[in-house]
């Protein structure tokens, strides 16, 4: 059964042409796509930011509003702005894509995508909404 | 990293992508622009310390919190994969990206839980 003597088959190397790292500079869609995924980036900083958060509500008032003071440091702010630039570009790219990865069908016919999409923003709105209400009002 | 786990890590991904994709904008926007800029006055420390601290609010944090980074692992991971042409580091880039994580992860329930 095994027989160390069997033969290889004759695996040619595939050619495939060495890319430059920086490939994707060149047309305005590779950078798009490039900016698209390094929003992750900005969505682990937030995650971050909530755990800084939730500790210092835990330390007491005294580091909350250290925290606060910290936050509004301009290096803070302008950090900030770009995360916020970067996750509602995730959340743009999100909702324009979910119909694609998410056919919903009722009987025969298929929600169109627009309305999927335009299902995902009302939510994100709501949602929006209701957390700057909470805040706000809170 | 075998093809089967693929479907796991995805999962993670979307769920991530889409809790994030709703929630982040405004929380961001409020805690860390609005506020210090003074456009709006935030919640009291003792509301504030209410809500967080309440179990349920603890649970859903965690979840995105945990799925923010698990969303950040997959997509980091073919960035770098794609992006940089890092093809021949599959393996070790998938381990840093989903280890840290599980690490992430980790510490947010030390934090919260």
């Amino acid at each position: 059964m095994e027989s160390k003597t069997g033969y290889t088959l004759h695996h040619p190397k595939w050619h495939r042409d060495a890319k430059p790292i920086f490939w994707w500079v060149k047309r305005w869609v590779y950078i798009g796509f490039i900016f698209r995924e390094l929003t992750s980036v900005a969505v682990a900083y937030s995650a971050i930011l909530m755990i800084i958060l939730y500790r210092s509500v835990q330390s007491g008032p005294e580091a909350y509003a250290q925290m606060l003071e910290c936050l509004s440091h301009p290096v803070m702010l302008v950090i900030n702005v770009l995360a916020l630039g970067a996750v509602l570009y995730h959340s743009i790219t999100w909702f324009n894509l979910s119909p694609k990865a998410m056919v919903v069908r009722l009987g025969d016919w298929r929600v169109p995508d627009l309305m999927i999409a335009g299902g995902n923003y009302a939510g994100w709105f709501l949602i929006s909404a209701v957390i700057a209400a909470a805040y706000i009002l809170g | 990293m075998k093809k089967s786990n693929d479907a796991f890590w995805w999962t993670l991904f979307g769920g991530g992508g889409a809790l994030t994709a709703m929630f982040v904008p405004a929380l961001l926007f409020l805690f860390t622009i609005a506020t210090p800029l003074g456009w709006v006055e935030g919640p009291s420390y003792a509301n504030i310390a209410w809500l967080l601290m309440h179990p349920l609010t603890r649970i859903v944090a965690f979840g995105l919190i945990s799925l923010s980074f698990f969303h950040w692992a997959h997509r980091f991971r073919f960035t770098l994969y794609d992006g940089l042409q890092l093809k021949h580091l599959f393996e070790l880039i998938a381990v840093i990206c989903y280890g840290g994580a599980i690490a992430g992860s980790l510490v947010a329930a030390y934090v919260l839980l």
